[in-house]
């Protein structure tokens, strides 16, 4: 197996790929520096310069809204330079290689990539052809990571619940195809989770699943008993009715969180979710609303986080 | 022309001779008579053996010469010491008329290098489903019929390929997977896919295809050899098919005896392959199975892929590994692991995939064809794309150090690589 490429020779981040593989310091380095941050974002002037002078490519060869505007945000509060591509729909289509397009936004003084394609490795292939002074971090590849979301939403937890060492955690749904569901687990099971629970039909389970270090059940009010944290899923719509489920309305009664399932769960039990949600699908619209959801605040920790990553990677 | 090998350990895989001693040859072929020769190559301290046979090599001509050409990948067979190739029918177009089979024998022969055996496509275009003309195309020089890597969905037209080749006793060449299992799928469905979050191929995508063509070849009578087996059930539903007494053969891919899916790494392309590399525990079985005779022969798999096809993601990369020069070196590696003598690892590579041709070469006995390798099986090299002479310069083997290194390759009596 070849070195960890995400590190540099003195063991830094140099990129952020995925979750697996960092050590916890730098995980907590990574929370602990969001949180400084969230601070900035309440200020009335919401900038700090760490980042000044760099650029920062928003590389998308995948339609994406939240994810890009928040990293857009994160980065010009750093003071940075700020492109966005569209990938998807500009040199792709005209034929030409990812390599290549990445090769001539690095002749454009590139500082950082923020990546999200659609197939699982794409910014490792980058991470391996740029410049010593880049850097990419992975905004999501295919089923394989979304580390920053992961981020996120450790960083959430943290904020609700202080301490990882005593959780249960069950993630609900399409773990299959889910990146943020492998990112978020790597991630509690490096900072101590006792329990992480999968939970969903075996069609939507990658096999060998329990090798990450997650419990499985199918039964969602078995695997909700005494959870502290319940996260659910995005269930994609092309996948609501096929060979993996007969229906959207099948899933939301077997998997659906709703109040009456929640309450198995610990009375002071948190609900979190990725977005964008599917009302009346993974969640019903009591719950997302409800006293248990923190899933706005993710969206607002998700700012701060990224600007932790993008300072610790590209900073002075 | 009449040339002497003199001095080296010569080994004979058909017969188990190992021995140091000389071979004579006149007239293209290993004689018993001696006499005077025109020239001598001095054999001493290198292992005299019959050329490689590679059961499936892509020389990619026609249709894909800007990833090879036929010159290229001759001259590569020739450096890995392969003497006799069978190569695929999924060129562009496909091997499926008599003028293009025609036309690349010729081309081949006019090269005077390794000798090529075409194999027919089983199916117009590969498509799958309607029969190609397959006595026409023996008669234009195809020795077997193949769909490589393309899918065959329908099994009654599977049956019914089956059938009509065994009428004309041509025998079938098929890799086992079943379509729908395997679909979109890019790597082993095993726990390294689900942490890189691949799209797996489930290894009963193998066995499921398997027990359907075991069922078919117990009910048509076809001679079947099965390609690049990858799974440890695979090998173990072969082993009760050969003990039933069907005639079955098999080969696999020499990458899938010494690579697992833990190669994968960080998505290194160069080990996306078809079938995928496996887990660990089918490596082993690979490994075993081509010990024991289970597996009867070690094949290249040979696909070189222009660089541009491999600087992808995993999934987008194009399948496949450069494999006709590190065939020798690699069965080696093999056989070293497995402590076995060197004429039942090059027997592997020799003899076996000669009887699964129903060729006259990979043995050294008078009167058999001059296709002859002088090589030194300890001589290190570290594979690097500028040593590799064919175009495809895709090997996940890049920057390893293996031993064995050709130093020359005779066909027909003619020395065609020296080095």
């Amino acid at each position: 197996m070849p070195a960890n490429p995400q590190l540099n020779a003195n063991g830094e981040l140099q990129h952020l790929l995925s979750i697996e593989g960092l050590p916890r310091e730098i995980l907590l380095q990574i929370l602990d520096t969001a949180e400084s941050f969230a601070g900035v974002t309440e200020r009335e002037v919401k900038k700090v310069p760490l980042l000044r002078g760099k650029s920062v490519f928003n590389l998308f060869f995948e339609a994406s809204t939240r994810t890009r505007t928040t990293f857009e945000i994160a980065a010009k509060r750093l003071s940075a330079d700020v492109i966005n591509l569209n990938i998807a729909v500009s040199s792709q289509s005209k034929g030409e290689s990812l390599l290549d397009t990445v090769a001539n936004l690095s002749a454009m003084q590139a500082d950082l990539f923020v990546v999200r394609h659609a197939s699982s490795g794409a910014p490792y292939l980058i991470a391996r052809h740029v410049k010593p002074h880049e850097h990419v971090i992975n905004a999501g590849d295919g089923r394989h990571a979304h580390p920053t979301q992961g981020l996120l939403d450790l960083y959430t937890i943290r904020h609700y619940k202080k301490d990882f060492n005593r959780l249960t955690v069950a993630i609900v749904g399409d773990v299959l195809h889910s990146r943020v569901a492998r990112s978020l687990i790597h991630g509690l099971t490096t900072l101590g989770v006792p329990e992480v629970r999968v939970i969903g039909p075996q069609t939507l389970l990658p096999v060998g699943v329990e090798s990450l270090g997650v419990r499985v059940f199918h039964d969602m009010r078995a695997g909700l008993k005494d959870c502290d944290v319940v996260v659910m899923l995005r269930l994609q719509s092309e996948r609501m009715d096929g060979a993996l489920l007969p229906s959207a309305k099948e899933f939301f009664k077997n998997y659906g969180l709703t109040a009456d399932k929640l309450a198995l769960a610990r009375p002071e039990a948190i609900v979190m979710h990725p977005g964008p949600m599917n009302r009346g699908v993974e969640i019903d619209s009591s719950v997302a609303d409800g006293p248990h959801s923190v899933i706005l605040p993710q969206v607002t920790f998700g700012i701060a986080v990224r600007m932790a990553v993008m300072s610790i990677v590209a900073g002075n | 022309m009449k040339l002497l090998i003199k001095g080296g350990r010569v080994v004979d895989p058909a017969s188990g001779r190992d021995a140091v001693g000389d071979v004579f040859i006149s007239e293209g072929k290993i004689s018993a008579k001696t006499g005077t020769v025109d020239r001598t190559i001095d054999a001493k301290g290198l292992v005299v053996a019959p050329g490689l046979i590679d059961l499936s090599a892509r020389l990619r001509e026609p249709g894909h010469e800007y990833k090879a050409t036929l010159e290229s990948e001759m001259d590569a067979a020739v450096a890995g010491g392969v003497t006799s190739l069978a190569c695929p029918p999924d060129t562009d177009p496909p091997l499926d008329e008599p003028g293009l089979v025609d036309m690349l024998r010729r081309r081949a022969k006019a090269l005077a290098r390794a000798r090529v055996y075409p194999v027919g496509a089983l199916t117009v275009k590969l498509a799958g489903a309607r029969l190609t003309e397959m006595t026409e195309l023996a008669e234009a020089g195809c020795v077997a019929f193949s769909q490589a890597n393309a899918p065959l969905a329908d099994t009654q037209v599977l049956w019914r390929a089956m059938q009509y080749a065994a009428t004309f006793g041509f025998p079938v060449w098929l890799r086992a997977e079943d379509v729908w299992l395997a679909k979109g799928g890019v790597a082993h469905d095993g726990e390294i896919a689900t942490r890189l979050g691949l799209a797996g191929i489930p290894a009963f995508a193998e066995t499921v295809a398997l027990a359907t063509i075991l069922q078919l070849a117990r009910a048509t009578g076809t001679r079947v050899h099965l390609c690049r087996v990858s799974t440890a059930l695979g090998v173990e539903m072969l082993r009760a098919a050969k003990q039933e007494g069907l005639p079955v053969t098999c080969d696999v891919g020499i990458h899938h005896v010494h690579l697992s899916e833990m190669d994968l790494g960080y998505y290194d392309s160069h080990c996306r392959l078809e079938p995928p590399l496996r887990s660990q525990r089918d490596r082993e079985a690979l490994a075993a199975g081509l010990a024991d005779g289970t597996i009867d022969c070690a094949v290249s798999d040979h696909t070189p892929v222009d660089e541009d096809q491999k600087q992808l993601p995993f999934a987008e990369a194009e399948p496949g590994a450069t494999g006709l020069e590190l065939l020798l070196p690699l069965a080696l590696k093999w056989g070293a692991e497995r402590k076995l003598p060197l004429a039942a690892t090059l027997a592997r590579v020799t003899s076996e995939p000669a009887r699964v041709l129903g060729a006259p070469s990979g043995r050294i006995e008078p009167g058999a064809p001059a296709d002859l390798i002088v090589f030194d099986p300890q001589a290190p090299f570290r594979v690097m794309p500028e040593t590799l002479k064919s175009q495809g310069k895709n090997s996940p083997f890049l920057g390893y150090e293996l031993a064995g290194r050709v130093r020359a390759t005779l066909v027909a009596g003619n020395v065609v690589f020296e080095s």
